[in-house]
């Protein structure tokens, strides 16, 4: 057991996944030479040369479209794209031919890679800077998309999504990679996470907090908070946005009878909406007040330390938005709100 | 046979390049002028000059494709086959050219005009066929139609959709033949159009900056659906965007299969012993519409007229009974040959089955999650 950033648990896994897998190479722009623009890469290119750590020119359609044929031919691509605004630049690659090509080839092909991307506000980047668009990518059948909270959570689910055959989104955030925890094994013998799967990562019985990535992590803070007024909230870490783990979050709401979902991209047609759908399909019988969801504010991410401080999901929001559906159930007396 | 570029000035800083096979690569030694522009390139003879077994098959080969496309057209307006449906129809003498230049191991990436490729590369015309009429016996199952085949073993990595789209991936695949060290060779064939898609140029540059062994093939017809090349393209020369990658490029007249296959033959071996990508554009003008249901009205009279002496199959027609090679009575016996095929391959998808329903989720992921949606539209999520 160490205790890890989530950045190292990031890079020592990559190194232990290449020296596993001839077949996995790195590509991206700056993660050679310059050892990655987060410092995710360091080390690697010295470690392993440029025919497996291979920086590229800025052109992310053309980086990624080359990493998804590569991969067609069998190799293991772990691409990294700067930022997940830039990954827009990919999208038909993305969309139109790596969640395609298993599919409209009748299974002949698979597209093994990874993509990994950093995204979320917070860092004062202003509004092309500061996105968090995992929805394009959840949206779309053949891909799969996965956030993990944590340094440990992003160490198994980085493994599971190189292992794959399928091309897998890996969603990182900003506010996370100077984060700490720990690793339950030295870093080559974790055992790959399951894609698809959320985790309850706190049991509890009066009211289900849901959240992946950074939001997953707050979810926690919340519950902590909550429990010292006496509430037992149930976290549910989705980690996995496609394929969604739809079975977990019904069990969860079926149990205590109430949901808050708490997401850091724009509410309309956001995954807290399809999460809310799923519960109002999978659990609306046991439901004791409406399903709350709290997001990023609906504007184009601002500069300015106010603005952006305050259109950003925090514990403060995701803590008010529960005790008001606390206090819907009942669980919550009215005179308590803060 | 073909005018070539390479790319100009002799000043340009000597990079180091990883070289494969024998022939040693130096540092850039600037190369001839480019060529006056649309000069006509003289029929292909390779030499010794090609037997007579040899060109009877390429023309056989055309002639099939030719015939193919031709009852494909037919089957269309039957609605025996949906959706979009781009015929080879002109370019057949390319394609043959093409294929006969690559091994059978080499990779194919193409665009949606992609059927007499599958079949030059060696799938049978059966199969092609099944995946028009959306059969389960179909080259990708009836999952991709006319624009999507696929076949590992023919190393026919597909047909893509989305113009520019299959670029980046063919680059993409000469990386990873680079990486397991073979040497095999990646072609791409996209269309005119394609040249000013932005995945065009980052992959062009990608495979320069790389030294990837891909031999990208720009067929010119002259149109993107209505849209002229002079139209479209700043330089409607092609070819000549090869130096912006410092890559060798050439014009070959697309109508000319011997023309073809010699700078095919070039451009694979330049990339198979050097690792080195190439630029080859042919001059095919496509003899019908954009696709079967195009009536073609953008083009004038004249252009109609023209296009009929751009024929490649009445050329080579003319070409071999003139040289003796070929006869009338045998040509006429070829046909009857070729055209039986056809019929065989479009009875073969007729009967056929469809795609049995049960089997809608199987490809969506290579590894499957469990538990994952399997929801048909009228499903709920939650059955309790
Ligand atoms: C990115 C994209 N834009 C537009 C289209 C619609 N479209 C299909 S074919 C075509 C013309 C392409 O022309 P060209 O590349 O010259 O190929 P050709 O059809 O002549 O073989 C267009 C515009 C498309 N499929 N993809």
């Amino acid at each position: 057991m160490a205790t890890v950033t989530y950045r190292q648990a990031l890079r020592d896994t990559l190194r232990a996944e290449m020296i596993r897998d001839e077949n996995v190479f790195l590509m991206g722009e700056e993660i050679g030479l310059f050892e990655g623009s987060y410092k995710i890469t360091e080390g690697l290119l010295k470690e392993f040369g440029p025919r497996r750590v291979r920086d590229t020119p800025i052109a992310e359609e053309g980086f990624v479209g080359a990493a998804i044929g590569a991969a067609m031919l069998g190799l293991r691509p772990v691409v990294e794209v700067m930022t997940i605004n830039f990954s827009l630049l990919a999208l038909d690659q993305i969309v139109n031919h790596a969640a395609k090509i298993y599919g409209m080839f009748g299974g002949q092909a698979s597209v093994p890679m990874v993509i990994r991307t950093p995204g979320g506000g917070g860092q004062q980047l202003g509004a092309t800077h500061s996105q968090n668009v995992e929805l394009f990518y959840s949206f779309i059948p053949g891909l799969k998309v996965v956030a993990p909270s944590t340094p440990a959570e992003a160490s198994a689910m980085l493994k599971a999504a190189i292992r794959d055959d399928d091309p897998v989104l890996f969603l990182e955030n900003l506010a996370l990679y100077n984060t700490k925890g720990e690793l339950p094994a030295a870093v080559d013998e974790v055992e790959p996470g399951q894609i698809g799967r959320a985790a309850v990562t706190r049991p509890g019985t009066d009211i289900t907090l849901i959240g992946y990535s950074r939001m997953a992590r707050v979810a926690a803070e919340v519950a902590e908070t909550l429990a010292g007024e006496g509430i037992s909230a149930e976290v549910v870490d989705l980690r996995s946005l496609r394929p969604l783990d739809r079975a977990t979050i019904v069990e969860s709401v079926r149990k205590t009878g109430c949901a808050v979902v708490a997401e850091d991209d724009w509410l309309t047609y956001g995954i807290g909406a399809e999460i809310a759908a799923t519960i109002q399909e999978g659990a609306f019988d046991w439901l004791d007040a409406p399903v709350r969801r709290v997001a990023m504010a609906e504007v184009p991410l601002p500069y300015a330390k106010s603005l952006e401080s305050a259109a950003l999901p925090s514990a403060d929001s995701l803590l008010t938005a529960a005790r008001e559906t606390l206090r819907a159930t009942g669980r919550l007396a009215l005179e308590t709100a803060s | 046979m073909a005018e070539t570029t390479r790319s100009a000035g002799t000043a340009a800083p000597a990079r180091t390049r990883r070289t494969r096979g024998t022939k040693p690569s130096g540092p850039e030694t600037g190369g001839e002028a480019a060529p006056a522009p649309g000069a006509d390139v003289p029929a292909g003879t390779a030499p010794g000059g090609p037997d007579a077994e040899t060109l009877i098959g390429y023309y056989r080969q055309m002639l099939l494709i030719r015939r193919f496309e031709e009852r494909a057209a037919r089957a269309y307006t039957e609605a025996k086959i949906g959706g979009y449906c781009h015929l080879n129809l002109g370019e057949e003498a390319t394609v043959v050219g093409l294929m006969a230049a690559l091994r059978p191991t080499d990779y194919l990436f193409t665009n949606y005009r992609e059927h007499g490729y599958a079949i030059a590369k060696g799938i049978h015309p059966d199969r092609v066929m099944a995946e028009l009429y959306g059969r389960s016996t179909g080259v990708s199952k009836g999952w991709g139609g006319s624009m999507h085949m696929f076949d590992t073993e023919a190393r026919l990595l597909g047909g893509y959709g989305i113009v520019g789209g299959q670029v980046p991936l063919a680059a993409g695949a000469a990386l990873a033949v680079n990486y397991k060290g073979g040497d095999d060779v990646v072609m791409c064939q996209m269309g005119d159009g394609t040249t000013a898609i932005g995945a065009f140029h980052e992959s062009l540059n990608i495979a320069g900056l790389w030294d990837l062994p891909a031999v990208f093939v720009v067929i010119n017809n002259g149109l993107g659906m209505g849209t002229t090349v002079e139209h479209s393209s700043a330089e409607p020369e092609l070819y000549k965007r090869g130096a912006a990658y410092r890559m060798e490029s050439a014009r070959v007249d697309g109508t000319d299969v011997l023309a073809v296959r010699d700078a095919a033959v070039l451009a694979v071996e330049k990339a198979r012993a050097e690792s080195r990508p190439y630029l080859l554009e042919t001059m095919s003008p496509r003899l019908k519409g954009h696709s079967v249901v195009d009536p073609a009205r953008y083009r004038s009279k004249e252009e109609r007229e023209a296009l009929k002496a751009a024929d490649p199959l009445a050329r080579m027609a003319l070409d071999l009974a003139d040289r003796g090679i070929l006869s009338h009575d045998d040509r006429d016996a070829l046909d009857a040959e070729v055209t039986a095929e056809v019929d065989a391959a479009a009875a073969f998808a007729d009967r056929s089955p469809a795609p049995d329903v049960s089997t809608l989720f199987d490809y969506t992921y290579a590894t499957p999650v469990p538990g994952e949606l399997r929801r048909m539209p009228a499903d709920p999520v939650f059955s309790s």
